[in-house]
C-alpha cells in the first residue's frame, strides 16, 4: 500500500468501526491505524557514486567514436574499402605529418583563418553598428531594420556567382561573402539585446537623473552585451561555413585549395586532413567565444558558478 | 519657551486626477507632507498606491491637478533593481556626478546600511535583504529631501523585514527626509510613521496622526485602537478582542 492509498483509509476504517457517532473517537481510530511509510533515505547520494557515474559516462560516450575508428582502420587495411574511396587512419596521420613537415598545412591554415577572421570582423562590426543604430533610435529602426530583414532571406551561398563577377577570384569575394553571412546573426542579436533592456532598470535611471548617454553606457549596452556575444558566437560558426563554401568554388591558396586539389587527385587522406582541420577551427572558435564571455561578463551568475 | 514654526511642506498634491482607461485611480486626490515627516500610505491591493508614488517619482504623469515635490527625490522600489553588470559600490553611486563618485562615498553609504564589506560584490551574490539595503544606500547617498518607498520590505522574510524596518527608521531619524512609505502592513505603518494615510476610492479615506512615543513596540491600547480604525477603513473586519 502506498501512502496515497492510505489516505483513503480514514473513511473506510470509520465505516468498519462499531457504530459510533462520536467524531472524536473516529478521529482517534483513524490516527491509530498504521500508515505505510516509504523509506526515502534508502537512495543515498554517495559521494563516490556520482564521480564513478561521470567516469562511466565518458567511457560510454567514447565507445562509439573509438569503435568507428577501429572499424575504419580494419576496413581500409583489410582492403575491403580501397584507399581511393577512403584512406586509412594511418595514412591520414602520415599525410598530416607530411603536410606539416613541409609547412603546406600551416600556410593554408594561415591564409584560410585570415580570410575567415577578416570577414568576421567586418561582418560583426557592421552587424553591431546596425543593431545599435536600429535599437537605440526609432529613426534608425525605420531605416535599417526592414531592409536587413528583407536581405536576410537571401541564402548567402547564392551570392557567390555574383561576387565572383564583381570581385574576381582573389581573396575579396571570399571575405565579402563571409562578412555578409556574419552581419545578420550579429545584427539580430544586438538589436534584440538593446531592445530587451529591463524597463524597470530604465526607470531607476530616470529616478536618479541619468543622462541619455549614461543610460546607454551604463544600462543598455552592458545589458545587450551577452546577446551580442551570442550573435558573434553564431557568426563565428557561420564564417567557417561561408569560408568552406567560398573556398570550394575557386581558390588558389588556403585550406580549400589544398582539399580541392587533393580531391582532384583522389587523395582522400589529404581531404580528410582538411576536414579535420576545419573541425578543429570550429572547436577553436568555440573556445575563443567562451573565453570572451568569461572575460566580458563577470557579473553573470551562470558564468561565475561554472 | 516659544513653539517652533510649523514645518514647511515637502509635498503638495491638490485635485489630482489619474485615470487608466477611463477608470479613475486617483479622483480629486489631495495630500500634503511636511518636511521631515514620515507618512505611511495604506490601501487595498490595486487602490493606486504605486501609481501615486510613481507620480511623485515623475515616472507617471497626472491627468489633472497640481503636484509639487522637491527636486531631490529618491525611490526604493519593491524589488532592489540593482544594475547587474556593476559592482555594489558602483550601483550605490548611480546618478552622482563624476566628482562625487568616489569609493569612499559609496563605502560610507554602505556602512550606514551595514554592508561595508560588500562594496566589491556583484549584485547577484547578495541575499534579498542585502540587495534591498543596497537600494536603500543608493537612495540615501543623494541626501534626498523626499524618500519614496514602495513596499520595500514586502519581499523580505519576517526577521529581515523587522531589521530593515528598524534600519529605515534609524536612517530617517538621522537624515530627516520626508518619507512616503507605501505598504499594505498596518503594523509596519503604525511602527514607523508619524501619520498614516489610507487611500480609498481615489481619495484619502482616513488620515491618522500616530501620537505614540518612539521606539514603538507594536502593542498597547492606543496602538490597538489605531490599528482597529485602520483595518476598518481597509475593510477588514476584526473580531472584537475579548475584554
Ligand atoms: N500602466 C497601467 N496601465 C493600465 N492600468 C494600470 C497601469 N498601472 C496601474 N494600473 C491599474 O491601476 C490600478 C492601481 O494600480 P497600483 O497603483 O499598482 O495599485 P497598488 O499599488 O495600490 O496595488 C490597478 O487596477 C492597476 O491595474
Ligand atoms: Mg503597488
Amino acid at each position: 500500500m502506498t501512502v496515497q492509498d492510505s489516505r483513503r483509509a480514514p473513511g473506510e476504517l470509520a465505516r468498519d468501526l462499531p457504530a459510533s457517532d462520536d467524531p472524536a473517537a473516529a478521529e482517534r481510530a483513524t490516527l491509530a491505524a498504521p500508515l505505510d511509510l516509504t523509506d526515502l533515505s534508502r537512495r543515498r547520494n554517495a559521494p563516490g557514486r556520482r564521480a564513478g557515474l561521470r567516469r562511466a559516462r565518458w567511457l560510454l560516450r567514447g565507445l562509439l567514436p573509438v569503435g568507428l575508428v577501429i572499424a575504419w582502420q580494419w576496413s581500409t587495411s583489410s582492403g575491403l574499402v580501397p584507399p581511393t574511396t577512403l584512406a586509412s587512419p594511418k595514412s591520414v596521420l602520415e599525410a598530416a605529418r607530411d603536410l606539416i613537415a613541409d609547412g603546406e598545412l600551416q600556410t593554408a591554415l594561415r591564409v584560410s583563418a585570415g580570410r575567415a577572421l577578416t570577414g568576421l570582423v567586418i561582418g560583426a562590426g557592421i552587424g553591431v553598428a546596425a543593431g545599435l543604430v536600429a535599437g537605440l533610435w526609432k529613426l534608425g529602426e525605420e531605416l535599417v531594420d526592414s531592409t536587413l530583414q528583407m536581405l536576410r532571406t537571401v541564402p548567402f551561398i547564392a551570392l557567390i556567382p555574383l561576387f565572383v563577377v564583381w570581385f574576381g577570384i582573389g581573396d575579396t569575394p571570399k571575405i565579402v561573402l563571409i562578412a555578409v553571412a556574419c552581419v545578420f546573426p550579429v545584427y539580430l542579436n544586438t538589436f534584440a539585446g538593446v531592445r530587451g533592456v529591463d524597463r524597470r532598470l530604465i526607470e531607476v535611471g530616470q529616478v536618479f537623473g541619468l543622462s541619455r548617454t549614461r543610460m546607454i553606457t551604463r544600462l543598455v549596452l552592458p545589458n545587450a552585451l551577452p546577446s551580442v556575444l551570442v550573435g558573434i558566437r553564431y557568426a563565428m560558426g557561420i564564417s567557417l561555413l561561408a569560408l568552406v563554401a567560398a573556398e570550394q568554388i575557386n581558390a588558389s591558396s588556403g585550406l580549400g585549395a589544398l582539399v580541392m586539389n587533393a580531391s582532384n587527385q583522389i587523395r582522400t587522406d589529404i581531404v580528410i586532413v582538411g576536414v579535420v582541420v576545419y573541425a578543429l577551427l570550429g572547436l577553436l572558435v568555440d573556445l575563443v567565444v567562451r573565453l570572451l564571455e568569461r572575460l566580458l561578463l563577470p557579473w553573470r551568475p551562470t558564468i561565475v558558478k561554472s | 519657551m516659544t513653539t517652533p514654526p510649523p514645518a514647511q511642506p515637502a509635498v503638495i498634491m491638490r485635485d489630482v486626477v489619474k485615470a487608466f482607461a477611463a477608470r479613475r485611480i486617483l479622483d480629486d486626490f489631495a495630500l500634503t507632507i511636511a518636511r521631515g515627516e514620515f507618512v505611511a500610505l495604506l490601501g487595498r491591493s490595486g487602490s493606486g498606491k504605486t501609481t501615486l508614488l510613481r507620480i511623485l517619482a515623475e515616472l507617471d504623469t497626472v491627468d489633472e491637478g497640481t503636484v509639487l515635490a522637491p527636486r531631490n527625490r529618491s525611490v526604493v522600489f519593491q524589488e532592489p533593481r540593482l544594475i547587474p553588470s556593476e559592482r555594489v559600490w558602483r550601483n550605490v553611486l548611480l546618478g552622482l556626478s563624476r566628482r562625487e563618485s568616489t569609493l569612499a562615498r559609496a563605502q560610507e553609504a554602505l556602512a550606514e546600511v551595514n554592508l561595508a564589506d560588500h562594496a566589491r560584490a556583484w549584485p547577484h551574490t547578495l541575499s534579498g535583504g542585502e540587495a534591498q539595503r543596497v537600494a536603500l544606500a543608493r537612495a540615501l547617498v543623494h541626501r534626498p529631501d523626499l524618500l519614496l518607498l514602495d513596499e520595500p520590505f514586502a519581499a523580505l522574510d519576517a526577521l529581515t523585514r523587522l531589521r530593515t524596518q528598524a534600519l529605515v527608521h534609524e536612517l530617517w531619524h538621522r537624515h530627516r527626509p520626508a518619507v512616503l512609505l507605501v505598504t499594505h502592513d498596518v503594523d509596519e505603518a503604525l511602527r514607523l510613521a508619524d501619520r498614516v494615510v489610507v487611500l480609498t476610492d481615489g481619495k484619502v479615506g482616513l488620515d491618522l496622526r500616530v501620537d505614540l512615543p518612539r521606539p514603538r513596540e507594536g502593542a498597547g491600547s492606543r496602538f490597538d485602537d489605531l490599528r482597529t480604525q485602520l483595518l476598518a477603513e481597509l475593510g477588514v473586519a476584526r473580531p472584537s478582542s475579548p475584554a
